[in-house]
């Protein structure tokens, strides 16, 4: 059987090989991310009702395991309400533009050393024009509607990313500076030798400011003006079923994204925590030494726990004011970025204390 | 002076943001207070205004002697009286039937009847099916009170000192 | 032809396509799409010749950038279609000899090099471990620093002059300002008043006198005086 498969594939051609080959490696690694995407739903009911004393969905199968197929099923069958006189076809387009690039930007980031599906040198780079293309999706589908409340919130939407998206850039510009790489598997590898070396210490705040941006730039909550439908409405109110489910989707997928990225950026990647510090000797043991040592497993724990962080500041605060955003991205956020990208550049080069830093 | 440098060191320390945290991570771990409401329900008061039923007195004999008050007060105009005499020469409605569609459950008709008549029960777990279901003629409406009305005397009688 | 041949015609011709598009399109928001197509084509074509950092920034600067304020005021402008296509015949000529000047530019770039056919870069022709981003870098920062630095300080120029020539102070519209109300504190917007409680007497309500005066507080007390 395995031979038929091996003759199989050397007898087909080239470039259907090299096809074939990254498909799979594209649906490896999309399709467990759609899975995640639709249990990361369950998840946040689940966690911000119990943050609110309440139990969250416990009906569609066993303790509500079953409630996001059970949703996605729901968003299947309704209707797609194409507005009068909008334009269909970039109407359709708008979620497919969200979504594109919260899925592309998966291509660069690293599990492990080995596992990632292009080791490209821009890779920080990619990440960050993937992101800055993401807005479009927003804007076409608030011109797309031929909605003024759609519209409106698409131009709320869009300015906000625009103005988050430059101080996710400076913050990520410490990180490149302190890693001396564009690559993020290279990046990974600076932060190896356990939790000290992770770069969330020298970079505590670029830390936090990569991490609010990035729950900025996702539209989430505090910043989430375009869920916020009793006072300003978002860009896409005129979706409704599939169209409006791909939005959600590229919501959290760039959630899972951005708390990969954070993961991968300042909390180490896939490397262990506390690995470093213990004796080789245990790091040989079967089951315990693999799961003590670096690996794929100590990222997902990282991500989970980034986005748990997530829930819980959209269960801990209300929604900023729209002029707030921007007073907080502009006034506040990118001028902390540009101080300690100075700061980090003296430390580096005209202080004894360079070693910290790189 | 002194206080533009707290207020910076405490947004910058983000040490509200922390305390707002905290709170919701307690309640994380707190014990739930979700009624899981198809197995396990709240209390219900003995006031509660649900269906409506038409109550007999104890020998059979119905109680509504067709007064046309609670037509009168019913503030959703959902109350329809026809009036006829009976036989034995007594005041007696034809027909009597509550749009439950139009009724918004305020309790004016059980509270202006003379005789105890219409009362409104503790039920509220109910539904239609077909359209016309929501049209309760004299004889639901007295079948509801033949079936509960120990519950109903029960409900009445632990409010009477109240009314 | 090897499929790194088909993969370049393929964008290559969605690129013509599109950029045909951005001039023949209707609609403006639709030809500012189309441009966006265009420039993600090009990084296209940049990344099968392995000039990934060129093409990641023409994604993120103009696509990511540019385009998108292009877009912004694009869908904010009522353009009259009519009248845009007015003046075509007019600017026919100085049109036409822009395109064939920058036609010949082109060719004069490009001849004297071997540009027989298509040639991609491949491993046999940059050796093993070549990094485009790395040579670019070292070129930019050592041979052509000073034009470099000079190019960013016009911009910054760029950037302050804009901002200094549309920046007008609004004196009429009243706006909320978000950073004086983050700095309020709780004494300056709350004030507890304490009042010593009353019982009143229900059953005869129009014999109703307070048997006590409302006690104020000393700074309640002292606002009545100065009003």
């Amino acid at each position: 059987m395995i031979d038929w498969f091996l003759t199989l594939w050397n007898s087909l051609p080239d470039w259907l090989q090299i096809g074939v080959w990254n498909l799979l490696k594209i649906i490896v690694v999309v399709l467990p991310l759609m899975i995640c995407v639709a249990y990361l739903t369950y998840a946040e009911r689940k966690i911000i009702g119990y943050m609110q004393v309440r139990i969250g969905p416990n009906r569609v199968g066993p303790r509500g395991w079953l409630q996001p197929i059970a949703d996605a099923l729901k968003l299947m069958m309704k209707e797609i309400v194409l507005p009068t006189r909008s334009d269909r076809f970039l109407f359709l387009l708008a979620p497919v533009l969200s979504l594109g690039p919260a899925l592309a930007a998966w291509a660069v980031i690293p599990f492990t050393d080995k596992l990632v599906i292009a080791n490209i040198d821009a890779g920080l780079l990619y990440v960050l024009a993937l992101t800055s293309v993401g807005v479009y999706g927003i804007i076409v589908a608030g011109w797309a509607s031929n909605s003024k409340y759609a519209f409106l919130g698409a131009m709320r939407s869009a300015a906000q990313i625009v103005a988050y998206e430059i101080a996710m850039g400076f913050a990520l510009v410490g990180v490149l500076m302190v890693a001396g790489s564009l690559n993020l598997v290279q990046i990974v590898q600076h932060q190896a030798g356990g939790l000290h070396q992770w770069f969330m210490w020298p970079l505590f705040p670029l830390f936090i400011v990569y991490f609010i941006s990035g729950v900025a730039e996702t539209n989430r909550a505090p910043f989430d003006v375009a869920e916020g439908e009793s006072e300003i409405i978002g860009f896409h109110v005129e979706y409704s079923g599939m169209a409006f489910a791909v939005f959600f989707l590229a919501e959290y997928a760039n959630m899972i994204l951005i708390a990969a990225l954070t993961s991968i950026m300042f909390l180490g990647g896939w490397y262990s925590p506390i690995g470093a510090y213990l004796p080789t000797a245990l790091l040989d043991i079967p089951v315990i030494g693999w799961l003590l040592g670096d690996g794929v497993h100590w990222l997902l724990i990282k991500i989970s726990i980034v986005l748990f962080f997530f829930l819980w500041l959209r269960a801990t605060y209300p929604r900023y004011r729209y002029d707030q955003i921007m007073r907080l991205g502009w006034k506040v956020l990118i001028p902390v970025t540009l101080i300690w990208v100075v700061v980090i550049g003296m430390v580096k080069f005209f202080t004894p204390f360079g070693f910290i830093m790189s | 002076m002194a206080k533009a440098i707290r207020h910076f060191f405490k947004t910058f320390l983000l040490l509200e943001m922390i305390q707002g945290l905290a709170v919701t991570g307690r309640h994380l771990f707190a014990p739930k207070i979700t009624v899981q409401y198809p197995e396990q329900k709240t209390p219900k008061s003995p006031r509660f205004r649900g269906l409506h039923a038409l109550r007999r007195y104890a020998n059979g004999e119905e109680r509504c002697i067709a007064c046309k008050l609670c037509e009168v007060v019913c503030p959703a105009l959902a109350i329809t009286i026809d009036v006829a005499e009976r036989e034995d020469g007594s005041r007696r409605t034809t027909r009597y039937e509550i749009d439950l569609f139009k009724c918004i459950y305020c309790g004016f008709c059980e509270e202006v009847c003379p005789v105890d008549s219409i009362v409104e029960t503790d039920l509220h777990e109910y539904h239609f099916e077909a359209r016309g279901e929501n049209i309760m003629t004299k004889e639901k409406l007295l079948s509801i009170g033949d079936r509960y009305e120990a519950r109903i005397a029960v409900a009445k009688a632990a409010d009477a000192p109240y009314r | 032809m090897t499929f790194e041949q088909v993969v370049v015609y393929l964008i290559s011709a969605v690129m013509l396509v599109s950029a045909a598009l951005v001039v023949t399109m209707r609609n403006p928001v639709k030809a500012v799409l189309s441009l966006v197509l265009t420039f993600f084509s090009a990084a296209s074509l940049w990344i099968t010749l392995e000039a990934e950092f060129l093409a990641i920034s023409l994604v993120l600067v103009y696509v990511g950038a540019v385009m998108v304020l292009f877009l912004f005021v694009v869908m904010m402008l009522d353009i009259n279609q009519a009248e845009l296509r007015a003046g075509f015949t007019n600017y026919l000529p100085l049109g036409g000899v822009v395109a064939v000047l920058m036609v010949v530019e082109i060719i004069l770039v490009l001849k004297g090099r071997e540009y027989s056919g298509l040639q991609l870069a491949s491993e046999q022709l940059r050796g093993p471990g070549y990094s485009n981003t790395r040579e670019l870098g070292a070129i930019i920062y050592t041979h052509y620093i000073y034009p470099f630095e000079i190019v960013g300080f016009v911009l910054l120029v760029a950037i302050v002059g804009s901002i200094a020539l549309t920046f007008r102070r609004r004196t009429v519209s009243r706006y909320q300002k978000p950073s004086v109300q983050i700095h309020t504190t709780k004494a300056e917007r709350l004030r507890v008043v304490k009042m010593t409680t009353q019982r009143v007497d229900l059953t005869t309500p129009e014999e109703f006198v307070p048997t006590t005066p409302i006690q104020t507080t000393p700074t309640q007390k002292a606002e009545e005086e100065s009003t």
